[in-house]
């Protein structure tokens, strides 16, 4: 399989961005698409390794070695069979995911990673446009019914695969349109959410039915759902985001969660109308985005966007280093700096090590941040914080945005009516048979395991739908 | 055949894997001549073969000897008369040697029968004799088993006509009488045995040594005691166990050798039973069975089938021909009659295969024949005064050379035969036309044999539809691996695919998924006690044809060209084929008629349905059988949706069996229809299990489908190739165990069972041995139907594609691995960061195998139930990884940087790290200036023999020798002409860019007494070193470990099947070999059994990763543990599998300048690793109760299995014959505590130290003058390495040590011999002169009143200059087979030469003035050789596949020659004529031939110098066509270098 001296001669070449003058002028995506010779080039540099850990890296296990040699060797219907086999919606992980099997891919170690995730996204996009992706009708109709309550990655995962096993699936999703996170955790310029539609689209054929503005819990009881189904799947979500307790946070306007921000640009973008006196925007404004990992950079890409007058973005922990050590942490995912192109857009500054002591303003408003350096120390295998003394400095602020991880799914209405057993304030259920602690009822991805990746949720979602297939009928023939 | 002595079968211990070899010789009087002096002369020849026998633990214990004669009638006749018992005239009497039990009461039920039995034949019994013995000098061991010897006395009764008549009478009668007291079981029942009955022979034998067959028989001191001939033979087996009836001679026979094919032999006798008839013997015939006995060694069966075939009418030397026949298949040179002879037979009896030299005689012809591919020595030699000596080795007995006419060899497949009722001696050549020529066996032939490819063509069946293509592969098993890995390279290449690294993947028996039944079977493989063949070099030995259909009678002499046959040139059928068969009767007029019987069943019945399925088919098949039906289509065509399969493997073993006991099988052929089959180890098992030709037709149909997506390939070239892989992948399969031909492969069951339960081998694939037991049909009928579940259910992955498989790379929902991405990654940031907590993460990654199950050893547990010892009373670590070794990776399938990282590693802790095959740079033996060392302190010596100088011996710390390796036992291996690179060429003595072969076996080990003589030569050379021996483990490898220690190795390494490689093809990687525990537990058992485990060290390697591992290995027995994989991961390996293609990212197996620079290992990596496995050593010996390692080793009882695992497949597997700890009293050593003795006390060589003193301290110059005997062995090497250890390789300047020697040599005359050192022979060398010499020179001429002409004389016997490097050779005489094979860059000057002459040469100049034989320069891929081709005929006898032949020009020599060195060729003449092999060819001959008549004096040289104008013309020169080429490249080279 593959070209054996492929990696030899040809460099790595990832997929180009428009510039960020161009880009930055309106909110769609921007990665520019490469000629399928030019990914069938990238392809020919997989090793197809005896032990691929790509293959391993990758939560959904994507066989990746398998399609590398398919658009190598030109069969991309081929390719997008094995792509498909292992992950219901690639278009979504080959646009956003961070991509751990390249950094655990064993070019990484000494070379340059095949770009994995751009020949992920070539192929299902290719697998779209020449009409390859159809919905899969199961044969035989099982007669059990499922509520798969989220219509997030992992509760679409889930409802695809219970579908395609036979059962009537329904998903309940407490916004106004399906994709939860998805839909609008993620900023159009990653991912236009066109995909989504297409996917839910597939899914609709295959016999899942939608009901959006459903809030279990709040809207239904949650007893009429466990009398209706056979089993019930809760994909909720994580989404009680981690809040900024400092002294002025609830005093002054302008401290906000970077979801509520987000969810915001994405329904304008959407076409829908935000009123006036909700409306977050960051135009003409100094921003502050506190948090600096994948939302933070959703919060500055977007700000600038919107025109604002400056972005800057806070972090508590130390600036990793550039260059991992690879020995050591090879095939791991690696701490090391990481610039996305969020920051390629007009970040003004980064800050490392810094940790928010107070918000002060005026008239109700914000104006400034305080803020203090901080030390890590690792004590007895725990890191340690301490502030670094008379380090204390102020930075001017109109808006801040809190992008500082999410805590666990939120407890109120549905999980508390249900009275399901926690686990570090996640769902409590193992990642082999999914089960709550209450009869028939499971429990996937970041609700159960807290927050996490497009791509892990995927996988909970298709895991969970084998444990639940195998619940109702005895035994499973859903892969994993 | 008595019951035997040999121990029960216990633990893994099992008699039936002894085996044994040994020296053989005879001498007679031509023309009858008797006289008590040849009984004598035969009793010293057996003396001077001491050496090519063994001693066990009991130095007073031999193997085995004995000695044959004639009827001595006066002898008897007094002894008779003092016992009143009065003989009839001679002829009319038979005397009986018979063994007896002491025990009274046993011995006279004993007697008694025989007094009966020979009373109901109506013969007369006459008498009993006690013999007299005087056991004083036997062993105690051995006397504890002495049986009670008689004679008895037999008259010929009246329905007796003749004495033939009356011999075959003996033999019905011995047959019945020995079936008779094994039927008694009686107590002492094993000591009876009738060593010989007849009224023409004697035979006088037991446990004894040598020198101790004359003492202990009184009778034959005895002048009266009168023969003309004498046939000896002294035995090596591989056990201490006194076995008094395995002596050899038998009645009828001497063997050394080893039949390979032994289970098909035995199984193809017993299924004759039925349909076999004699005129001659008549209702007689049925008195004979069993008539072979199970349990007896290979030469006792042989001898048994011998016996049958002689008594039914066949002459002796015709019967040899019957069942030792020569490779005619594709012989050109052999005279059409004579192949007719051949393949006429053929289809009367399967070869019985392997290396033999057997002696026969029946008292009026002695003779002796040779195995087709003359793997045994035998030489002889014709006196002025009648006599004829024949042995193993030549200067076994003394004769004045002016008496002598004649010394020749025997030649592969030949036969000597000397008639002393006609008086002379009948050759080869007059012999076989004679036989011959008695009929028209050509018409015969053409008269009954059915070519298959010459029937009509018949319409077949066509591919299937995409989707019943994809359900039929998913019904039997196919991945989407056997499409991407095997099929479609086939499709392309024609070739098996290779794959490097080892097998890390679950055994079947243990894996979760569903695996085929092939996958529980194992390949068997020669190591040892007979040799592999190499199946491309050696093709002309090979067949494939295979004769399908019922037999004709073995015995019906009569019946000649009335039996119609069925023949395929190979037995992989076409659909096309297949259908032939399946119509053939209309199309033969009814002679073959087919039946196709189904192997599917309803699937409703589902896996518990498969039993009475499978009873329904063998009675279905029975009752075919008895309707007529002389063919057998077994076929799962049928199966579908509806239809489960049974396993092909299964059924067709199962109808082979049933139809074997039912006696029925030799009157039906077994054909197989099976989707089933797909790569080569497939077709193996069919074949081993009976299976006479198979139809894989879902291969072909997938194959079809391949070719749709593949441009330029047609379905027919696809087919074709696939045809041809097979083929070939069988021969490699077959000639790995040293089988030649399908014929005798086909049944013989060369398989171990891995996983499989008994009573499912004894119901369905009989005299297979299982191990450790395991799965039985009803799991085996469960994974059938889970795949046909898969093929024919919904699951949404199965829809549309194959399952991935997993077995070759890994995959998440493949099979499952022990190496993954988190152990590997796990291990190697354990060692970069010396953390002891993350290894101990990875120890549990791989210890807790709770979920996958991968080794044997996973499912053992450890009985804690000593109190446990605090842990600083441990040995240290320190301590502990002195005992660590690195595995065999050569330089040239690793990289200089991997390489020399784990030798300085293993040098800082004082473990070892080996060399692997391929030598080692010479700077590498110097410390370097940090104290670091990069020399290997185990060198290796394998079957190439690459690099193998005596400097590279001498900086030994252990020398192994490579026998088997694990990854692919019983193979050789290639390295590609790009990977040998200028530093490998160097190091390999070889030329950059051409490509090297190691030949499948050592050409110096075919069997046990070989590898002795090659561990006594290894030790003279370097007498500090330990030797080493390396196996692999399978089942009876504790039998030949046994027999190593005997052959006293210091240490043996049992090898894992799943060791790794740099290439290889993958079906041995797959299926070849057995995991380590088994073989480790058999070896352990069987050296504490034999006695012998003191003395011998044993290594295990395979697979060790952690602390536990090394545990289980030394509780199993192990003293030493090696490692391989597991230090390369921390050195940065990946498990990449791409070693074969040299693109390894990390660069540790490639020689790519660029991908070397990414190596990233640090010896301290590989330290903390071994330091870190050694604590956890200590750590489970704390817990268990252990101070020591000593205190550990083959404490097997203090393992367990865990039985609480909730498999589906497990529940079968019982450990406890691998747990079996035999029981010993105290002073039984079972660890490696003793030291071997060498011998080398006794020595020539300390003499020529002493004597040479002078040249080694001061390099001043000496000369030596000694005689010689054949006892004399392995001359020259111990001064040769006390040369290189001062002098290195450069060694002195020519002729400073200068030795005259005078006699017989006896073997390895001058190996090793090392620069600086000549040696002049005047007489005859015996095997393997100049075997890995390293400079030096050696003249062997014949004595000068040695009437001989040297043309007629062997001067040097076979495996001459085996592996040298450099020197110079000139031997006055012809040489036997294998001449100058390996050698890389020896000069040597010969007037003759036997087959194979310069096999897998690759550098050097051999001169031959004469005779060449067959297949000359096979796998020759440097060097070149001048061969004198007076008929000019040889071209036919050369293999021309590497090489070509070209004429000597001379024109541009001379002018070269006078431009350049004005023909001043003795100053400076050897650098210039050796520095352009393309050119200078006559001035380079011409010289050679000059320096042969001056050192050996040849006349054949002066003859040829007289007539230089006349001769040149006739010389033609080989020359390797790759070695052109890179000699043109490099000229080209330095050519725009030096511009």
């Amino acid at each position: 399989m593959g070209k054996p001296t492929g990696f030899m001669e040809l460099p790595r070449t990832e997929r180009h961005y428009a510039s960020p003058s161009d880009r930055i002028q309106h909110y769609r995506e921007f990665t520019l698409s490469p000629s399928d010779a030019e990914v069938a080039e990238q392809g020919s540099r997989c090793m197809d390794c005896g032990i691929p850990f790509c293959h391993n890296g990758c939560p959904v296990n994507n066989i990746i070695p398998d399609w590398n040699d398919g658009v190598y060797r030109g069969d991309w219907q081929q390719a997008l069979d094995i792509l498909h086999s292992t992950n219901n919606f690639p278009e979504f992980t080959g646009r956003i995911c961070p991509a751990p099997c390249e950094a655990a891919c064993t070019l990484n170690l000494q070379d340059q990673p095949v770009t994995i995730k751009s020949i992920e996204c070539a192929i299902i996009d290719k697998g779209w446009a020449m009409g390859w992706v159809k919905p899969q009708i199961p044969e035989k109709r099982t007669g059990k019914r499922v509520a798969v309550i989220g219509s997030g990655p992992s509760g679409l995962a889930c409802a695809q695969q219970l579908a395609r096993a036979g059962h009537e699936v329904v998903v309940y999703e407490k916004n106004d349109r399906i994709g939860g996170l998805l839909r609008y955790g993620i900023p159009d310029f990653k991912m236009e959410k066109t995909h989504i539609d297409r996917r839910i689209a597939q899914m609709q054929a295959e016999g899942v039915r939608f009901r959006p503005n459903s809030h279990i819990g709040t809207d239904i009881p949650t007893q009429k759902l466990l009398a209706e189904y056979d089993a019930i799947v809760l994909a909720v979500g994580s989404e009680k985001p981690r809040d900024l307790e400092v002294p002025g946070r609830n005093e002054y306007e302008g401290v906000y969660y970077a979801m509520d921000f987000l969810r915001q640009q994405n329904k304008r973008n959407a076409g829908d109308t935000i009123a006036e006196d909700v409306a977050i925007t960051a135009t003409d404004k100094r921003v502050i985005v506190i948090g600096g990992g994948d939302t933070g950079s959703d919060c500055i890409g977007t700000s600038i966007r919107q025109g604002a007058a400056s972005v800057v973005q806070l972090e508590i922990l130390p600036q990793p280093p550039e260059k991992e050590n690879k020995l050591l942490t090879w095939p791991m995912w690696p701490n090391k700096l990481r610039t996305t192109s969020s920051h390629d857009e007009g970040i003004k500054q980064r800050y490392w090590s810094v940790n928010t002591k107070s918000i002060t303003g005026k008239d109700g408003k914000i104006t400034h941040l305080n803020a203090v350096e901080v030390e890590w120390k690792q004590e007895g295998g725990q890191w340690k914080m301490s502030e670094k003394p008379d380090s204390a400095f102020t930075l001017e602020a109109d808006i801040v945005f809190l992008a500082m991880g999410f805590v666990h799914p939120v407890h109120e209405g549905l999980l508390k009516e249900l009275g399901v057993e926690l686990d570090r304030n996640n769902i409590k259920a193992d990642d082999k048979q999914y089960r709550t602690s209450v009869d028939k009822v499971f429990a996937a991805g970041d609700a159960r395991r807290g927050q996490s990746l497009v791509v892990w949720a995927i996988r909970e979602g298709r895991q969970a739908a084998k444990a639940v297939d195998e619940f109702l009928m005895g035994s499973s023939e859903l892969p994993r | 055949m008595s019951q035997s002595t040999l121990p029960p079968r216990q633990g893994l211990y099992n008699p039936r894997n002894e085996h044994d070899a040994c020296g053989v010789g005879f001498i007679v009087h031509i023309k009858g001549q008797k006289s008590h002096e040849t009984v004598r002369q035969g009793l010293e020849l057996l003396k001077n073969l001491t050496h090519r026998g063994a001693v066990g633990a009991d130095i007073y214990a031999g193997d085995g000897a004995g000695i044959l004669i004639q009827m001595p009638d006066a002898f008897l006749r007094a002894e008779c008369d003092k016992l009143s018992i009065s003989l009839p005239e001679q002829g009319n009497y038979a005397a009986g040697m018979v063994f007896l039990p002491r025990d009274a009461a046993n011995r006279a039920t004993c007697e008694n029968l025989l007094t009966e039995i020979i009373k109901r034949e109506k013969a007369v019994l006459l008498g009993w004799r006690d013999v007299p013995v005087d056991n004083r000098t036997l062993g105690e061991s051995v006397k504890l088993v002495e049986p009670f010897i008689r004679q008895i006395f037999i008259g010929r009764g009246e329905d007796c006509k003749d004495q033939d008549a009356f011999e075959r009478k003996l033999f019905v009668i011995r047959k019945q009488v020995e079936n008779a007291v094994r039927d008694l079981k009686l107590d002492h029942g094993h000591a009876f045995y009738i060593p010989s009955l007849s009224s023409r022979t004697i035979v006088y034998k037991g446990m004894l040594l040598a020198d101790q067959v004359g003492a202990f028989y009184a009778d034959l001191s005895d002048e009266r005691m009168v023969s003309a001939l004498a046939l000896v033979h002294q035995r090596f087996s591989t056990n201490t166990f006194p076995t008094w009836d395995l002596a050899h001679p038998f009645r009828l026979i001497a063997h050394n050798g080893e039949i390979n094919t032994l289970r098909g032999n035995v199984n193809g006798m017993a299924a004759r039973r039925h349909s076999i008839a004699s005129k001659i013997l008549g209702d007689d015939m049925h008195k004979l069975w069993p008539l072979i006995h199970e349990a007896q060694s290979d030469s006792a069966c042989f001898d048994n089938a011998l016996e049958l075939l002689v008594a039914g009418g066949y002459s002796l030397a015709h019967a040899m021909m019957l069942l030792i026949p020569e490779a005619w298949a594709g012989n050109e040179l052999m005279d059409e009659k004579l192949r007719a002879f051949y393949e006429y037979n053929a289809a009367l009896m399967e070869p019985w295969d392997g290396p033999a030299a057997i002696a026969f005689t029946d008292g009026r012809q002695i003779g002796a024949t040779l195995d087709r591919n003359g793997l045994r020595p035998a030489r002889y030699l014709v006196t002025d005064d009648d006599f004829v000596i024949m042995a193993s080795e030549m200067g076994v007995l003394e004769v004045p050379q002016h008496k002598i006419i004649k010394k020749w060899r025997l030649q592969p497949g030949k036969m000597l035969l000397i008639d002393t009722e006609q008086g002379r001696i009948i050759d080869d050549a007059e012999l076989k036309a004679n036989l011959s020529s008695c009929h028209p066996y050509s018409e015969w032939l053409s008269k009954t044999q059915i070519l298959l490819s010459e029937l009509p063509a018949e319409i077949s069946a066509m591919a299937p539809d995409a989707h019943t293509l994809l359900d039929r592969q998913q019904a039997f098993g196919y991945t989407r691996e056997d499409i991407e890995f095997i099929l479609k390279p086939i499709a392309l290449t024609g070739q098996e695919p290779i794959s490097s690294m080892g097998i890390d993947t679950a055994l079947a028996v243990l894996s979760e998924r569903s695996r085929l039944l092939y996958d529980y079977f194992k390949q068997g493989f020669a190591q040892v006690t007979n040799p592999a063949i190499d199946p491309i070099r050696e093709e002309l030995v090979m067949s494939l044809v295979s004769l399908i259909g019922p037999r004709p009678n073995l015995l019906g002499l009569d019946e000649g060209g009335t039996h119609m046959r069925l023949e395929v040139e190979q037995p992989i059928l076409t659909n096309q084929d297949l259908e032939k068969i399946r119509r053939i009767e209309t199309r033969t007029g009814g002679v073959f008629k087919t039946k196709t019987l189904t192997l599917c069943y309803p699937s409703d019945l589902g896996a518990s349905g498969m039993e009475a399925a499978l009873d329904k088919l063998c009675l279905a098949a029975k009752q075919a059988v008895e309707e007529g039906n002389n063919i057998l289509a077994l076929s799962d065509r049928d199966l579908d949706v509806a239809h489960i399969a049974i396993p092909a493997l299964l059924a067709t073993s199962a109808v082979h069996h049933y139809l074997t006991r039912e006696g029925l099988r030799t009157e039906v052929g077994l054909v197989v229809e099976t989707g089933e089959a797909r790569e080569v180890h497939h077709f193996a098992l069919l074949a081993a299990y009976g299976a006479e030709a198979i139809n894989p037709y879902l291969a072909f149909d997938t194959l079809s489908g391949l070719c749709e997506n593949i441009d330029d390939l047609s379905e027919y070239e696809a087919h074709k190739r696939y045809i041809k892989a097979i083929s070939k992948g069988l021969l490699k399969v077959m000639s790995k165990m040293g089988i030649s031909t399908y014929q005798s492969y086909c049944g013989a069951q060369i398989f171990n069972a891995l996983g499989l339960s008994e009573p499912f081998l004894d119901r369905y694939f009989t005299g297979t041995i299982s191990t450790v037991e395991g799965v039985g049909l009803k799991e085996i009928s469960e994974e059938t139907t889970r795949r046909h579940r898969i093929a024919f259910g919904n699951a949404p992955l199965f829809r549309e594609a194959l399952d991935i498989g997993g077995e070759y790379a890994y995959r998440l929902r493949g099979e499952a691995h022990t190496w993954t991405p988190a152990t590997i990654s796990t291990l190697q940031h354990a060692t970069r960061s010396n953390s002891y907590e993350k290894y101990a993460e990875f120890c549990r990654l791989i210890d807790e195998q709770n979920e996958a199950l991968l080794t044997l050893r996973g499912l053992m547990s450890f009985k804690e139930d000593a109190a446990p010892v605090p842990l600083d009373e441990v040995e240290s670590a320190a301590e502990i990884v002195k005992r660590f070794a690195t595995g065999a990776m050569s330089f040239g399938s690793i990289s200089y940087e991997a390489h020399t990282n784990l030798a300085i590693a293993m040098n800082r802790i004082g473990g070892k790290s080996n060399t692997g095959e391929g030598g080692e740079l010479p700077e590498r033996f110097k410390t370097l200036p940090n104290g670091d060392s990069m020399r290997s302190a185990i060198k290796q010596v394998a079957s190439g023999r690459f690099g193998v100088t005596t400097e590279y011996l001498v900086n030994a710390d252990d020398i192994q020798i490579k026998v088997s390796q694990g990854a692919k036992p019983g193979e050789g291996g290639q390295l590609p002409g790009h990977k040998v690179d200028a530093v490998i060429a160097r190091v390999r003595h070889s030329t950059r860019g051409v490509g090297l072969i190691s030949p499948p076996p050592h050409h110096d080990i075919y069997s046990i007494e070989d590898l002795a003589q090659l561990i006594h030569d290894l030790k003279n050379v370097n007498p500090e070193a330990r030797i080493s021996v390396k196996l692999v483990s399978e089942v009876g490898v504790g039998t030949v470990a046994a027999g190593v220690s005997k052959a006293h190795a210091d240490h043996v390494t049992i090898s894992g099947y799943d060791g790794g490689t740099g290439a290889s093809p993958m079906t041995s990687i797959k299926h070849a070999g057995l995991p380590w525990e088994i073989g480790l537990a058999e070896t352990h058992q069987t050296l504490v059994l034999n006695k012998l485990r003191g003395r011998i060290a044993v290594q295990v390697d395979g697979g060790l990763r952690t602390g536990r591992d090394v545990v289980i290995g030394a509780l199993l027995g192990a003293d030493e543990f090696g490692f391989a994989t597991a230090p390369l991961i921390v050195s940065g390996c990946l498990m990449m599998r791409k070693c074969h293609l040299n693109t390894c990212p990390v660069g540790v197996a490639t020689q790519d300048p660029e991908l070397r620079k990414r190596f990233t290992g640090q010896p301290e990596h590989v330290v903390n690793y071994f330091f870190m496995v050694a604590e956890d050593v200590r750590q489970w010996m704390a817990k268990l109760g252990f101070r020591t390692v000593n205190e550990m080793i083959g404490r097997s009882d203090k393992l367990d299995m865990q039985r609480s695992l909730n498999h589906w497949k497990t529940q079968g597997l019982d450990y406890s014959r691998v747990f079996y700890k035999p029981e010993v009293d105290g002073t039984t050593a079972v660890y490696n505590r003793e030291s071997q003795d060498h011998g080398l006390d006794q020595a020539l060589d300390h003499t020529l130290i002493a004597a040479a003193q002078p040249a080694l301290q001061n390099a001043q110059p000496v000369v030596i003058d000694t005689p010689i005997r054949n006892i004399n062995r392995t001359f020259g090497a111990m001064l040769s390495g006390e040369v290189a250890k001062r002098y290195g390789h450069k060694g002195l300047p020519d002729d400073t040590i200068s030795i005259r020697v005078k006699g017989t040599a006896g073997q390895s005359f001058g190996s090793f011999l090392a620069q600086g050192i000549s040696i002049e022979l005047e007489g005859e060398g015996n095997d393997y002169v100049g075997k890995g010499m390293s400079g030096g020179r050696i003249a062997i001429y014949q004595p000068k009143d040695c009437p001989v002409t040297p043309a007629d004389n062997i001067i040097v016997g076979n495996t001459v200059l085996y592996g040298a490097i450099s020197g110079e050779c000139y031997f006055s005489g012809v040489a036997g087979e294998r001449f100058a094979v390996r050698n890389s860059g020896a000069v040597a000057v010969v007037e003759g030469v036997g087959d194979h002459g310069c096999e897998y040469m690759t550098g050097g100049v051999v001169v031959v003035l004469g005779q060449t034989g067959r297949n000359f320069a096979a796998g020759m891929s440097g060097g070149v050789a001048y061969v004198l081709d007076e008929e000019g005929d040889f071209e036919k006898r050369c293999n021309m596949a590497m090489v070509d032949l070209e004429p000597i020009l001379e024109e541009d020599d001379i002018l070269e020659a006078i431009a350049h060195q004005g023909g001043d060729l003795e100053t400076h003449g050897r650098v210039h004529i050796m520095s352009d092999m393309t050119r200078n060819d006559a001035q380079r001959l011409k010289h050679f031939i000059e320096k042969h008549k001056r050192y050996t004096n040849s006349a054949r040289a002066q003859h040829i110098l007289d007539n230089w104008q006349d001769y040149l013309p006739r010389f033609v020169k080989v020359m390797p066509v790759d070695y052109r080429e890179a000699l043109k490249q490099i000229q080209a080279e330095q050519a725009i270098a030096s511009c």
